[in-house]
């Protein structure tokens, strides 16, 4: 028990050694932050005197990980935004509604005249005359049935068709409402996340929550409704027949038609068709590159969907332009050369290299799917995540100062040793913090605050111990010996217990919540390491040197 | 010279105004359910819903001005209050304005927003917005109850735990101690209406995880005695048993109470409810682990068939086998 054999020892010192080099990077955290930036943006985009200076603030040679500080510290933006998925369903209805017309009519015969029933989101209602005939019309509808392609979905249609009285109903079928729900969301991330790329903020969260959530974290931005108008609400991309051309924005565009302004010219507008003739999710790439006369352009392909509709309109329209329409603006409005039927086609205009690469870019990041509702958004001012910081850590000091002199008081010469233990446990949760990356938020300070109280629990549970079994055991080091042996199941249920609590804190909650249940569960690791081990190994250290007659806890 | 906050030896017996301290316990969660049905709770925006927007400036506070000038926007109910903390400079009046959850809007517009702050800026126009924050009814919703089934989650594993540990007059004993516990925290809460919002949760499940590390020790304890001392009567072995770890209990407090009071004083009003929730806390579950826990456990009466320790669930800790 108290021969701890060597390589045990090495262990945990190397634990310690290694937990307390992990944190060390947070005592500087300004320098190594500009260091950890120098990098990045050295990889990214070459490198230059100052940040040369600046990565060499900092040696490349020591670690660099740092406790990331959550957006109540460093203030920043934080929005819950729901994705309308239903707007997809109904564009999706919307868009089988002309061919399912086309089917019905070859039926005509049989089915009588058809009309289309106002319906729900991702519900398709035509009401037929002749409801003697449905089977036939439901038998036609499900021709257009196409199989999902997802792995839940195997074996399943994208729509389903019923019937109730003389309505015929086609719906969504659940898989291809999750693959659309699914596909959806994807996009979205990856579109808000491109825009949020753009303005080059410092680690954004961007993430899915639940089946049609996104969570949006982005710390050092101003406000809330900057990252909001950053991210852009509803907007899609469109391309609409053209006209005219016209430098009156407030004209008659004339029914079924809409006047948009210009991105790039002042002043000019297009009056267009208001129904799109394709959008950008029938898009699957957009690449800048040049024409036979070294200008640069734009190609794309749409998808087979997209090339069909794209195909038959450039046919009839050759000569004509059409509108690219990107957040309710003309992007551009090109002129049809030739009949496009092979799905992929060039943008040209007045582009430079880097204009084609930016539309390549917007086209390919194209607009939300969908529109977004903000369920939860909060603004933390950087000045009152500075002070929460400053209030946090004076009260970290404060509370470590008293117990550490509490300790001291208390136990004397083994409240020294509890302390050490203290002090490693601190620097071991900040290694561990900043190893894992994990985020510090204020509740979180407060965790690590009551880490230090809570902390000596272990030690105190040994030491108590210690001090009844020196009432009746032979000699301290069995007094010691026995005291760490007895006090194990107490410690370890006793923590196994709050362990149990912080991980479900740490399912359920989130944000700042969230960040308090990892710098919990994590002391609780530290604290019961160093009290077992750290702790046991100097006092077996001090009684192999010193071998004292009688011990005082 | 040692500091001892409990002497050496102590043989209390706790039983002895069992009546009065049990009794007192079951008051004050009576007491507390009926407050929280009665007066219910000072929620949050996390769970109600709405947008607090908080002040800054190095005038004072006017909050009837601050009333006079939000109340023409047809905002609803408007709540302002001044924050006082010992960290804030001399010239640091800072305020929290609360806005209800606006009709047919889920989180509040950025135009809402800007009126305000215009309002409030047209009487100080020193005034800064330090944060805005604003949650839709549809979240809050989901919020609480995603908090209550976390806090009632997290007392399920409690109760397994001790279960599989103890015997199952030991988890319902710890278990009542715990709901003792959260119960008496959330009357407070209603008591002194105190902002109660998603970091109370917080605070609530850490309070269970504290207090549940204060009953175990005890009750380890009184497991090891009760196969030490078989002849004993049970009310003795447990006098025993909490006198034994009574230093300990009140050592480990005190520690966690140093730190949670320091957090109190200087952590900041942005978690004083927080910490106050937990300092309290901390000490309702001690006094709940010495005078609580245990009286149920005598009440359900313990099988003492310790003759074969081995088989009894979950001793592989206890024996010493570390």
């Amino acid at each position: 028990m108290l021969n701890i054999p060597l390589w045990k020892r090495i262990l945990i010192w190397g634990v310690c050694a290694l937990g307390l080099v992990l944190a060390m990077p947070n005592l500087f955290y300004s320098r190594v932050e500009g260091h950890n930036d120098a990098v990045r943006k050295i990889e990214q985009s070459g490198a230059t005197e100052a940040l040369r200076a600046q990565r060499a603030a900092w040696p490349g040679w020591l670690p660099s990980g740092l406790v990331n500080l959550g957006l109540d510290l460093r203030g920043g933006a934080h929005l819950l935004a729901e994705v309308q998925v239903e707007d997809v369903y109904e564009r999706r209805m919307n868009a089988l509604w002309p061919e399912l017309r086309d089917t019905l009519r070859d039926l005509r015969d049989q089915v009588g005249t058809i009309r289309r029933q106002d319906a729900g989101p991702g519900e398709l209602r035509v009401r037929i005359s002749r409801p003697e005939a449905m089977d036939a019309a439901m038998q036609a509808v499900r021709q257009l049935a196409q199989p999902v392609t997802t792995l839940t979905g195997v074996g399943s249609n994208d729509i389903e068709v019923s019937a109730e009285g003389d309505e015929l109903i086609v719906r969504l079928s659940a898989a291809e409402r999750q693959a659309v729900t699914d596909r959806t969301l994807q996009q979205a991330l990856e579109i808000i996340r491109r825009r949020i790329d753009e303005v080059g903020t410092r680690e954004p969260t961007i993430l899915r929550q639940g089946d049609d959530r996104i969570l949006i974290q982005v710390p050092g931005i101003g406000s809330a409704a900057e990252l909001k108008a950053l991210i852009g609400t509803t907007a899609r991309l469109t391309f609409h027949p053209v006209v005219s051309r016209t430098t009156d924005g407030d004209r008659d565009p004339g029914p079924g038609n809409m006047v948009l302004p210009s991105m790039e010219e002042q002043g000019v507008f297009y009056v267009v068709e208001e129904t799109p003739v394709v959008s950008g999710e029938d898009l699957t790439d957009a690449q800048p590159s040049f024409d036979q006369n070294g200008q640069p352009v734009v190609t794309f392909r749409f998808d087979p969907a997209g090339a069909r509709a794209f195909g038959d309109y450039t046919v009839e329209n050759v000569g004509s332009p059409f509108a690219i329409v990107l957040d309710n603006e003309v992007v551009s409005a090109p002129v049809i050369r030739e009949a496009i039927r092979t799905g992929s086609g060039q943008i040209s205009g007045n582009f430079t290299v880097e204009e084609s690469t930016n539309l390549a870019i917007l086209l390919r990041a194209g607009a939300l799917p969908a529109g977004l509702t903000f369920l939860e958004e909060r603004t933390i001012g950087p000045q009152l995540g500075a002070d929460s910081i400053a209030a946090g850590k004076m009260a970290a000091f404060v509370a470590g100062g008293a117990v550490l002199i509490f300790m001291v008081a208390s136990y004397g010469w083994f409240g020294l040793v509890a302390n050490v233990a203290l002090i490693v446990n601190v620097g071991l949760l900040f290694g561990l913090l900043s190893l894992i990356g994990a985020t510090l938020t204020l509740p979180g300070i407060a965790g690590i605050v009551l880490t230090i109280g809570m902390a000596v629990d272990a030690n105190v549970l040994v030491f108590e111990r210690i001090r009844e079994e020196l009432k009746t055991a032979k000699g301290p080091a069995r007094a010691i010996e026995l005291g760490y042996e007895r006090a194990l199941s107490a410690i370890v249920d006793a923590n196994i217990t709050t362990l149990l609590t912080a991980t479900i804190l740490f399912m359920m909650g989130s944000g700042p919540v969230r960040g308090f249940a990892v710098t919990l569960g994590l002391g609780i690791l530290t604290s019961v390491f160093t009290a077992i081990f750290v702790t046991r190994l100097i006092i077996v250290m001090w009684m192999e040197r010193r071998r004292p007659r009688t011990i005082e806890v | 010279m040692r500091l001892k906050l409990v002497p050496s030896e102590t043989s209390i017996d706790f039983f002895r105004n069992a009546r009065l301290t049990f009794g007192a316990s079951v008051v004050a969660v009576i007491v507390s359910v009926l407050l929280f049905a009665i007066m219910g709770l000072n929620y949050g925006i996390d769970f109600r819903g709405g947008s607090t927007i908080r002040t800054e400036s190095t005038a004072q506070v006017d909050v009837g001005a601050y009333r006079d000038a939000l109340s023409g926007l047809g905002l609803g109910e408007v709540s302002i209050s001044r924050v006082f903390d010992p960290s804030f400079g001399a010239d640091q009046n800072v305020a929290q304005v609360r806005i209800e959850a606006q009709d047919d809007e889920q989180s509040i517009t950025p135009e809402t927003v800007q009126r305000v702050k215009d309002a409030l800026k047209a009487v100080d126009p020193e005034v800064r917005f330090t944060s805005v924050e604003s949650v839709g009814p549809k979240v809050s919703g989901e919020l609480i109850r995603t908090a209550m089934i976390s806090v009632l989650l997290s007392v399920c594993a409690v109760l397994i735990y001790i279960w599989l540990r103890f015997e199952w007059q030991f988890a319902l004993g710890a278990v009542a101690a715990l709901v003792h516990d959260v119960l008496v925290t959330v009357g407070i809460f209603s008591v002194f209406q105190i902002r109660f919002d998603l970091a109370i949760i917080a605070a609530l499940l850490t309070i269970v995880g504290y207090s549940i590390n204060d009953t175990v020790v005890v009750f380890d304890r009184l497991r090891e005695n009760l196969r030490k001392y078989k002849k004993m009567e049970l009310r003795e072995v447990m006098n025993l048993s909490v006198n034994e770890t009574l230093s300990r209990t009140v050592m480990t407090s005190a520690t966690t109470l140093i730190a949670l009071i320091a957090l109190l004083v200087l952590g900041g009003d942005v978690i004083r409810g927080f910490v106050f929730a937990m300092t309290w806390g901390v000490i309702v579950g001690t006094y709940s682990s010495v005078f609580v826990a245990k009286n149920i456990v005598l009440f359900l009466d313990v099988k003492r068939d310790w003759s074969k320790p081995d088989k009894t669930a979950g001793t592989q800790f206890g024996n010493g086998t570390a």
